[in-house]
This record gives structure tokens, sequence and C-alpha cells, in this order.
């Protein structure tokens, strides 16, 4: 009974996946087409050509086919999972998404970890004590937060830890002049630890308010009520009827927010110059990588419907009390 | 957090009730925000005098922003970004509210406009906003006019959750039964019966969608997209700043950043105590 509702859920997740690619390839494609970008020169860049070799390019990057026939090609080698040569890298789209995005996962991944922890934990003791003064700290640091553009915060962090206090590399991924093989573990970690950190500050205000609400929401229950007439009290209290039941749905805020984690990582690789999917994003954009840029958005489109569908799962099929509507039925 | 200003300012408000409070506050938030925008536009029309004399100075009472490599006075190009990133974000507003009022009232028409446009909006979610922005800039040539059309054209999608959601609840109504029955149509039952339920919702909606409009704008200038090095918007003084990091000059950084906090945090106050104001449950809290 259980698998085959799985098996059903599943199944219209993979359609809606498809009939969503399929539309944002298009509307991706068709955004694109409006634009008056040359591809022949984003590809040569500032160099100058003799006219004859320009039509051949222009030939060559189909520049006078009709949009139509442009984006059946497009599509077809698509379907093949030919997502086209990168203008500004020169390799396969791919692989650079393949490469980047990699980066970027560690990157975002970490933030999401250690925001989602401190942020329901901040949350819980907000909400605990709420109306004291540490549920007012708590709540102004979250509302400063939100307020707060990434990228400055991206600045003052870099200003204070790398430029005054020497403690962390002024950007990059690896240290510069080290050959690939030579860089260590520890290098990459001491480049991701402050991108890190800004994504994970600015990520706690969202979670933390969250779960403040939710858990006094809770605590005002006729459950908590019972068990506070049974004479339990105080952390136990909160551990055994509260977290329990704000856990789940901040878990799933937490997965929903792949989005904003997107962007928020394109503004932090751009001040860090840290070499992920964002600083790809922005180069595809500023320098009008067309096929790098259609690429991305498609997988940018996945990451973030991956984390709905997760959200989704929790929803539906985790969620103990969803459970027990289900038995009584 | 407006219950720590409140705090803070308690001898100047003492003896008046909330719904004063919460008016004074929305009133000096609303001045302080309209004359940062008419200051820059008195600012606009005369180049900034570059003085390579005075290159470089930390702040001082003179300059309090400092000033940065040609001598320009700081404080004066963060007071033009800042009128400029409110234009652009009440720009943005507007027209996003527009479209949540045409898509709202569009959903109301039937189960198939209301499919539609619930497809519309997590069509609009599936993308990450910033890219989303990046996408249509450069699909309407970039510059000046691609980031504003990229900002003010994705900033519907999450107010038309809310708004349709409202009409799917009105819908049960019994006075909407009636007036059905009483032979009205669908466009007079949207706009005589659901608009006025919602124009609450939108004007709330649209004073919060400020915020997000002035980040993302800045985000995506200080990324390099759009608004020319020429324009004095925050995002290109903050990314002529990261040049000049490592030189020691954090006031480049500092205050235009911190002057864009404090603007953001203004539209966020505007719209929350906003909110207490219409909100009778809250009025006597």
């Amino acid at each position: 009974m259980k698998h085959a509702k799985l098996g059903f859920f599943l199944g219209k997740k993979t359609i809606k996946l498809i009939s969503l690619l399929v539309v944002v390839c298009f509307a991706s494609f068709w955004i694109v087409e409006q634009s008056p970008i040359d591809p022949v020169r984003a590809y040569i860049g500032e160099m100058s050509i003799q006219s004859e070799q320009k039509a051949k390019l222009d030939e060559y990057w189909g520049v006078n086919t009709p949009a139509q026939e442009k984006f059946f090609n497009w599509a077809g080698k698509l379907l093949k999972g030919d997502f086209g040569v990168s203008l500004i890298y020169r390799v396969p789209v791919i692989d650079v998404i393949k490469e980047k995005f990699t980066a970027s996962l560690i990157l975002m991944a970490c933030s999401w970890l250690i925001s989602g922890v401190i942020g329901f934990v901040l949350g819980i003791i907000a909400g605990m004590k709420n109306g004291t003064w540490i549920d007012k700290a708590i709540k102004t640091y979250c509302y400063i937060l939100t307020a707060t553009p990434t990228f400055w915060l991206a600045l003052l962090l870099l200003m204070v830890f790398s430029v005054y206090l020497g403690l962390f590399p002024l950007g990059f991924s690896v240290p510069i002049g080290v050959a690939a093989a030579n860089v260590t573990l520890f290098d990459k970690f001491q480049h991701l630890i402050l991108p890190a950190l800004t994504l994970s500050l600015l990520g706690v205000a969202q979670i933390a308010m969250f779960t403040r609400e939710k858990l006094i929401e809770v605590l005002l229950s006729d459950y908590v009520l019972f068990a506070k007439a049974r004479g339990e009290k105080g952390l136990d209290l909160i551990l055994r009827h509260g977290v329990r039941n704000v856990a789940l749905p901040a878990i799933t805020l937490q997965f929903l927010g792949f989005s904003e984690l997107f962007g928020g990582a394109a503004l932090v690789e751009q001040v860090f110059s840290y070499p992920g999917i964002g600083q790809a994003t922005v180069a595809a954009g500023l320098r009008s990588d067309v096929p790098l840029l259609l690429g991305i958005v498609i997988f940018s489109a996945i990451f973030v419907f991956f984390g709905n569908l997760i959200a989704d799962l929790i929803y539906e099929f985790i969620d103990p009390r969803l459970k027990q509507k289900e038995a009584m039925l | 957090m407006s219950s720590a200003i409140a705090m803070g300012n308690k001898s100047l408000f003492q003896g008046l009730n909330l719904r004063q409070k919460t008016i004074l506050i929305i009133s000096f938030t609303s001045i302080l925000l309209f004359a940062i925008v008419i200051i820059s536009l008195f600012l606009a029309g005369n180049a900034l005098p570059t003085n390579f004399e005075s290159k470089n100075l930390a702040p001082s009472l003179e300059h309090p922003f400092g000033t940065d490599w040609m001598g320009r006075d700081m404080f004066v190009r963060t007071l033009e970004g800042l009128g400029l990133s409110i234009i652009i974000g009440a720009f943005a507003s507007l027209i996003s509210t527009v479209l949540t009022l045409i898509l709202g009232l569009f959903s109301s028409l039937g189960k198939t406009a209301d499919s539609f446009v619930s497809w519309l909006v997590d069509l609009f979610l599936s993308v990450p906003h910033l890219l989303l922005i990046i996408l249509i800039s450069i699909g309407m040539g970039g510059g000046t006019k691609g980031v504003i059309i990229g900002v003010a054209l994705t900033h519907w999608p999450s107010l038309t959750r809310v708004v349709r959601a409202e009409i799917k609840q009105l819908k049960t109504q019994e006075y909407l039964h009636i007036s059905k029955n009483l032979g009205k149509s669908k466009w007079w039952i949207a706009t005589k019966h659901i608009l006025p339920h919602l124009s609450p919702q939108i004007l709330l909606g649209t004073i919060l969608m400020f915020p997000h409009a002035i980040l993302h704008e800045a985000s995506v200038t200080f990324l390099g997209f759009g608004l020319s090095p020429h324009e004095p918007a925050i995002g290109i003084i903050l990314s002529e700043a990261m040049g000049y990091l490592s030189a020691g000059y954090w006031w480049l950084a500092f205050f235009p950043g911190l002057s864009l906090l404090i603007v953001v945090l203004a539209f966020d106050m505007i719209g929350e105590n906003f909110g207490k104001l219409m909100n009778p449950k809250m009025a006597h809290e």
C-alpha cells in the first residue's frame, strides 16, 4: 500500500519534472533569443576579423538561421545529452557545470547545514524565552540579517578576516601559483571557510524566525498544557513536545530554500573569487556565453526541483501526524 | 524589532498608545526615505566634482563617509545611489503589484484560469530568483533597462500565491454564491466583491516587496549587470570598493552598504507597522 503510494507520487513528480524542464528550456531559449547578443562577438571577443571570416563564423554559429530551427537544433542535441560548447571556457558545457557545481555544492551544503542547525537552536531558545531579552536579541539579529545585502556582509568579513587579521586568503579556492596536484585538503578548507561563514550567517534568520513562531504556537497548544499539568517542565518539556513537533516543518522549510541558497552562493562566490557555479553564471551572463547560461538555468532548475521534492516527501511520507490521519481513514 | 525601537525611545513616546506609536514610526521612516529620494533627485543634475587633492580620505567631519580615489565625496555618492535604488524598487514593486492584481483576478474566473496562474507561479519559482533576473535582463539587451525589467517582472509570484489563496477562501463565502445566483457576471463579482477584500493584502504586499526589489537590484548591479559604471548605484559603488579593500580603504564599502541596510530596514519597519495597524486582532496589543 505504502509502496504503491510512493511509486505513484514519484511517477507524478517525474512527469512534473519533465514537463517543467521542457517549459524552462523553451522559455529561457526564447528569452535569450530576444537579446541583441551576437554569439560570434562573444566567441572572438575584441579581436578584429575580416568580414569573410565573420560570415563564415556567422554561418557556423547559425546567426542567420531562423529561431525555430535554432531551437530544435539545440533541443535535439540536448536530448542526446549534448549541451553544446561553452564560449568562454572552450570546453563542453556539461564539463564546466560538473566541475563548478561540485565546488558550489560543497559550499552550499556546508552553509545549509550550519545555518539550519544554528537557526533551529536559536529559534528554539527564542521561542522558549519568548518576551525576554534573549528573545529580543535573537529577533533583532534576525531582523537585521534579512535586510543585509549578502555581498556587503561578504565584503565586511573579507575586510576584517583577510585584510586586517590576515587569517584567511584573499580569494580563490586554492592558493595562487600552486600546481593542482599540490593543493592540500587544508588549503581547500581554508578557502571555503569565509564564503561558507557568510552564507551561514545570513541563512540563520529565516529558519530561526520560523522555528520561534512554531514553537510558541506549540507551547500554547492543549497537549503542552496537559503535559504541564502532569508536572513536566523546563527543557524536558521543550525537548519532548516542542522540538519533536517543530523539527519537521523546519527541515521542510530548509529544503525549500534551495533557490535562495543558489542566489546567495552566486554573490558570495563573486566576492571571494570562489570558482563555483555562481561565478560561472556571472561570467556567462556578462560575456554572453549563451550555451553555458542555458545549461546553468536547466541544472539550477533541477537543483531547486529536488529541494522541493524532498520537502514534499517529508511532508507526505515522514510526518507521523499524516500517517495517523491515514490510519484513521 | 519595533518593540526594541519603541523601548529605546520610551521617553519620547511616553503617553502615546500603540496605534499612535505605530503611526509615528511609519511617518518618521517614510519622511526619511522621501528625503533621500528628493535630495538624490536634486543632486543628480550636477556632476560630482573630482578633486584629486582630497582623494582616499578617511571619514571626517567634512566628508562623513570619506572620499574615493577621484576625491569624490562618498556621502553624496551614497545618497544618489540610494535614491536610484528606491526609485527602481518603487517602479519594480508597482509593476509586480499590477501583475499580481491582474493574475489574481484572472485566477478567480474559473478552474482552468486558476490552474494556469498557479502553473505560472510555479514556473517562475522554479529557477533561482537571481538567475532569472540575470536571464531576463540579458534578454532585454542588458543595461539599466534590462535590470529594471528583470527586477520588475520577477517579484510577483509570492504575492500572487498569497492573493490566490485568499481568493480561494473568499470563494467559499455565501454572499458570493448569492451574488452569482442573482445573475452577476464573474467579472462583476471579481471586481465588486473580491477586489475590496484583497486591497489591504495587496497594499501590504507591495510595501514588503520593496526591500526585496532593492536588494535584488543592488545585487545584480554589484555582479556587473545593467547599470553603467557612471551611474551612482550602490551595487556599483560596492563593486568598485572591492578593488580597494586590500589597500585598507574600509569606508568605501562600509558606509554605502550600511546605508542600504538602513533603507531596507526602514521599508521592513513601515511594512510591519502597517500590517499591525491593519490587523484588528493586534490593534490593542
